[in-house]
């Protein structure tokens, strides 16, 4: 035995901040940073025109270029990103999915503009579509068309780009969207599953090749903030993977059989008020993942404290940067073996999880499998439905969360004294400029090419071959994202997804005064139903790029259970749309949710486009991630509330609600 | 009654002006007492307008989640590149404990935001069993007077989507590979015989062509049984297949709408009066069921004399309440 201080140490995980925002060169410059800070990999967060196949030109990418991440347009873009970054050194991991084919297209071609083999590069591309579908809301095309694109990237890095984790395969997201430790297991399964069906599927591995495919299956995991069930959802993921791989596919190399996966901590759980305890919630939740040797995270990023205010500073970063760096460095924990193998708590838990998401597989694949169930609506349904559960547990009190519903006084918190300034704001003019470069961009290129590019582009994918070589040479010719998705688009139509609302009830009905609320506001609309002779309709719209939509469908369903009529179309619906629906359905309330922070572009257009409509006077609220300054200024142009994730008590925003509906029928 | 000349309203609802079209739809779901006189004036006149006489209304009924929305959204594309006119009403549960509702199918349908000759409305059931609104109908009615297609897409229910027919000049009945209640249903003579059959999800040709047979000699049994629309024996019922999120079929199935309207042309006006008459006595018995009905005289008596009404330029929904009040009043004078 070693002595004191002197033990081997294991080697660290992969240490990550996901981050990029503004431009290319701002997001290269603080890469370069970060990787001076300390940081061993990069973690490249593109906006939401790039994760849904827009260039800044297109209307619809109005007000989200550069806001949560990098735009990426073409070559020329890529090769600023990682201007100075030699890429055959770094590990590049990418959040990339409906454009996942196309992104790393561009990053092979700035690879090889670099002078580098792509058989060297290593990195990730998430390219896992079915969590977008259910949560993540960035994809583009049909299930269908999905998958063959996911299974191109698959097929063609095996041997090309050999080093590269073709797809994360995301339980992550679904936390994020509600899900319990079995969902989230079961899911993340069903989804591999799919995939790794699809793959066989194409037939373009040979069966002796194909546990290599497997082992290059890795996942992105959550870990919420009851750390102890989420340590043995890691072990009973160890467990269900080896399982799927050794029976299902017949991988007899333990190592392909390894689960591997990288984690990003709740941030479902990160709160508004006292913002400060934030940090010791991702502490908590980043044991959670490395306790366990036998089942430990290959790579960790974490949120930040300011994470329900906007988006994080670098300051803010670092400080999470340096909570995973004590953990690893300063503390003792690399020098042990596995703390839990024969805790016989922790092992009747694992297993207890391990049934229950084994049997949730098996549900899911009697109903066709994961594509099956994305289109049937079924598992999205259930999603919103456990989400339903948490916050009415939360609003109630059942479940405590600390600064919340319980321990509310305290002293103000120095962090947020000057609240505008505690979040990273981007500046406005990077959406024109983008538009004039891109501009440039298309003016200066060989249009010849790009033309030629684009129809070798739909050529493939109208026969059945690889999507991969022919995004290459797109890129190198000098294609823009905007060009290769709405080729696309052309080729293989658009998809929305299910809400999951229609369906969705809510399992425990509340008791107590919870009940009594809930019947007081039935009543109340009840009332104004008999004296307006219809029942109040509200409709809540999600305009822009938008994909957050557990706010929307939760105001939803609530509204619904207290007795409105409630249209509710889903993610990404234009504010022209919006209005339209408003017009069509004779609507008395419109809610609009927006997180993405392209609320001052969108909420005064919806507004605008309504009093046009002659629909001036209807009402209409916001909610989302909305900072108070830029609350004061929607509501001096008019809007009746704006509702942030502090108005954590549905019943009162419903009790508003209905107020406002009463007050605007009174006015009349 | 007299028809009334149109005013401004029924003027710009005529002429597909949508917010026009939207207050209309407001005021016929309007329940108050005091709302009833102008939405059976509205939709007296509305009645007459050139665009409800010449137009078709298609109902679309089916199981939960075979695609109803979505063959709607693709019905409606394609009549709007033949340059027609398209109106929807959607109709939705509602909650029973709350009431509420979350109006769902209006996510399925993707259209132009800025085209003026489509408009979907959304309608909750708010208690009513058949499958339909209790603004269904009126709501049709004022489509009907705006655009050149109607389209009805009931909550899919299944068996209990009868009030269709009093609605429908056409009823399409969606089902998809495999579903297999329907077909018994079909057999056994439960389900009324459609006059147009989808088989909706044929993405996969050999399932689709499996269900079509299977369909096929379902219609067999079924005309054998006489489960045929009384009203209509001598159109043969087609079967289309499409997909509605690939957009295959549905040129059939616009075809079929048509053949279908053709041949309705002569008994038209019969049909929509028959519908008229059963969903007033429906809407009656429901409420007040056979003891309503014996004491104003019995079904025969109450069905001459709501065609006369009707005749006369009264609506149902306006109807039913006049019968209702007098059978109040009947019950006030024996006990
Ligand atoms: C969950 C979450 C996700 C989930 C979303 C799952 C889903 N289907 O909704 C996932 C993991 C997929 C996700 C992804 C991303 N996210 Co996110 N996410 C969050 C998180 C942690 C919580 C949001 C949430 O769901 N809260 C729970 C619901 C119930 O609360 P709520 O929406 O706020 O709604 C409440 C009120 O705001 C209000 N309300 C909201 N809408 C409405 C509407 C009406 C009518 C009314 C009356 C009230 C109302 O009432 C609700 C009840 O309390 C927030 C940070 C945070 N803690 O708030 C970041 C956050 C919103 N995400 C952020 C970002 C950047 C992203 C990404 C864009 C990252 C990227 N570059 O790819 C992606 C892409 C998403 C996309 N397609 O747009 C940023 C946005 C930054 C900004 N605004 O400046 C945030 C703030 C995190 C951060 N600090 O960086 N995210
Ligand atoms: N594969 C396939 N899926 C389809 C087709 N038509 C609809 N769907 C899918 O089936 C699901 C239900 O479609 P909807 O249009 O909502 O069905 P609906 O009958 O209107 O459902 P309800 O109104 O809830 O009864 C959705 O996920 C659609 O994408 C089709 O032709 N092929
Ligand atoms: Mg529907």
């Amino acid at each position: 035995m070693a002595q004191d201080g002197k033990r081997e140490r294991d080697r660290p995980w992969i240490m990550r901040t996901y981050s990029g925002h503004s431009t290319a060169a701002a997001s290269n410059e603080l890469y370069r940073t970060n990787l001076a800070k300390g940081q061993t990999g990069l973690s490249v967060a593109f906006d939401l025109p790039t994760q849904t196949g827009y260039d800044a030109d297109d209307p619809l990418a109005r007000g989200e270029v550069g806001k949560v991440g990098v735009p990426i347009s073409h070559l020329g873009d890529m090769r600023d990103l990682f201007d100075g970054i030699p890429l055959d050194q770094m590990n590049t991991s990418m959040t990339i999915n409906a454009t996942a084919v196309w992104l790393l297209s561009l990053y092979i071609a700035a690879a090889e503009d670099q002078g580098v083999d792509p058989h060297v590069l290593r990195g990730t591309t998430q390219n896992d579509i079915i969590k977008e579908y259910l949560s993540r809301g960035t994809h583009i095309f049909p299930p269908a068309a999905s998958m063959r694109l996911t299974t191109d990237l698959i097929t063609y890095t095996v041997d090309e780009v050999p080093k590269w984790n073709p797809i994360n395969i995301c339980s992550y997201h679904l936390q994020e969207a509600g899900a319990t430790p079995t969902q989230e297991l079961a899911y993340a399964l069903v989804t591999a599953i799919g995939v790794l069906d699809a793959v066989k599927a194409t037939g373009r591995i040979p069966e002796s090749e194909f546990g290599k495919v497997v082992g290059r299956i890795s996942f992105f995991v959550n870990a919420g903030i009851r750390f102890v069930e989420e340590l043995c959802k890691m072990r009973a993921f160890v467990e269900l993977w080896d399982r799927v791989t050794q029976e299902r596919y017949g991988v007899t190399d333990p190592k392909q059989r390894r689960f591997r996966y990288g984690v990003q901590v709740n941030s479902l759980g990160l709160t508004e008020q006292q913002p400060e305890n934030n940090v010791i919630r991702i502490v908590l939740e980043m044991l959670a993942v490395t306790l366990s040797k036998d089942a430990r995270a290959r790579a960790i990023q974490l949120p930040a404290w300011n994470e329900a205010l906007g988006l994080p500073r670098p300051w803010d970063q670092q400080w999470s940067l340096r909570a995973q760096q004590i953990l690893a460095y300063e503390s003792d924990l690399l020098e042990y073996a596995d703390l839990f193998k024969g805790s016989e708590v922790v092992e009747a838990r694992t297993q207890e999880l391990v049934d229950s998401a084994w049997e949730e597989v098996q549900e899911v694949l009697k109903r066709g499998g994961a594509v099956e169930a994305v289109e049937s609506g079924y598992i999205k349904q259930k999603l919103v439905e456990s989400n339903a559960t948490r916050l009415r547990s939360i609003e109630s009190g059942e479940q405590t969360v600390v600064g919340v519903n319980k321990y509310v006084e305290g002293a103000p918190s120095p962090l947020i004294e000057n609240l505008d300034e505690a979040i990273l704001t981007v500046d406005p003019e990077v959406d024109a400029n983008k538009r004039a470069e891109l501009a440039r961009w298309k003016m200066e290129r060989d249009n010849g090419a790009v033309e030629e590019a684009l129809a070798e582009l739909r050529r493939v994918a109208e026969s059945d071959g690889n999507m991969m070589p022919a995004s290459i040479a797109a890129a190198h010719a000098g294609v823009t994202t905007g060009e290769w998705a709405n080729l696309l688009r052309q080729v293989w139509g658009e998809y929305r997804a299910p809400t999951g609302v229609a369906g969705a009830t809510v399992k425990s009905s509340p008791t107590g005064a919870a009940a009594q609320t809930v019947e007081r506001l039935r009543n109340r609309l009840h009332d104004l139903e008999a004296r307006m002779g219809r029942r109040p309709k509200l409709l809540v719209g999600k305009p822009g790029l938008d994909g957050h939509s557990n706010g929307a469908e939760q105001i939803a369903i609530k509204a619904r259970d207290v007795g409105f009529d409630v249209v509710y179309e889903g993610i990404r619906v234009s504010p022209e749309q919006i209005v339209a629906s408003a017009l069509e359905e004779g609507v008395h309330l419109i809610g609009l949710s927006i997180l993405s922070g392209s609320h001052l572009a969108l909420v005064p257009e919806v507004v605008e486009r309504l009093a046009d409509a002659g629909l001036g006077d209807v009402p209409v609220v916001a909610g989302g991630i909305i900072p108070e300054a830029d609350a004061e200024r929607l509501r001096a142009e008019g809007i009746a509330a704006v509702y942030t994730p502090k108005d954590f008590e549905l019943d009162h925003i419903m009790s508003d609600l209905i107020d406002l509906v009463d007050r605007e029928n009174a006015a009349e | 009654m007299p028809p009334s000349e149109p005013d401004d309203d029924a003027r710009q609802v005529m002429s597909a002006d949508k917010a026009a079209v939207s207050r209309a739809l407001n005021l016929v779901e309007d329940r108050r007492a005091e709302s009833h006189a102008r939405v059976a004036d509205l939709l007296a006149v509305l009645k007459d307008s050139p665009k409800a006489a010449g137009g078709h209304r298609v109902g679309l009924t089916g199981p939960p989640g075979v695609g109803k929305s979505t063959l709607t959204s693709a019905l409606a594309r394609s009549l709007r590149q033949r340059g027609r006119t398209v109106g929807v009403v959607a109709v939705d549960p509602s909650s029973i404990r709350s009431g509420g509702s979350l109006l769902g199918d209006r996510a399925r349908m993707s259209f132009d935001p800025t085209d003026k000759g489509l408009f979907v409305r959304s309608l909750a059931t708010a208690g009513e069993v058949g499958g339909l609104a209790y603004a269904a109908n009126s709501s049709v009615r004022v489509l009907a007077a705006a655009y050149d297609t109607v389209v009805v897409e009931t909550t899919g229910v299944g068996q209990s989507e009868i009030d269709i027919v009093h609605v429908a000049d056409t009823v399409v009945l969606v089902i998809q590979p495999g579903s297999g209640d329907v077909l018994q249903f079909l057999k056994a003579g439960i389900m009324e015989i459609p006059d147009i059959l989808v088989v909706n999800k044929a993405d996969h040709d050999e399932l689709a062509r499996r269900a079509v047979a299977d369909l096929r000699g379902a219609l067999r049994t079924a005309h054998a049984a006489g489960a045929d629309r009384d009203r209509d024996s001598d159109w043969e019922t087609p079967i289309v297949a499409t997909s509605a999120t690939k957009g295959t079929g549905i040129d059939e199935l616009i075809d079929a709408l048509d053949a279908h309207r053709g041949h309705l042309e002569t008994t038209l006006q019969t049909r929509r009066r028959q519908g008229e008459v059963q969903w007033t006595l429906d809407l009656f018995s429901r409420k007040h069921g056979e003891h309503g009905v014996s004491t104003l005289g019995g079904l025969a008596t109450l069905k001459a004399r709501t065609e006369q009404e009707l005749d006369g330029g009264e609506t149902p929904l306006s109807l039913c309440e006049r019968l209702s009040r007098e059978y109040v009043a009947a019950l006030g004078q024996t006990t």
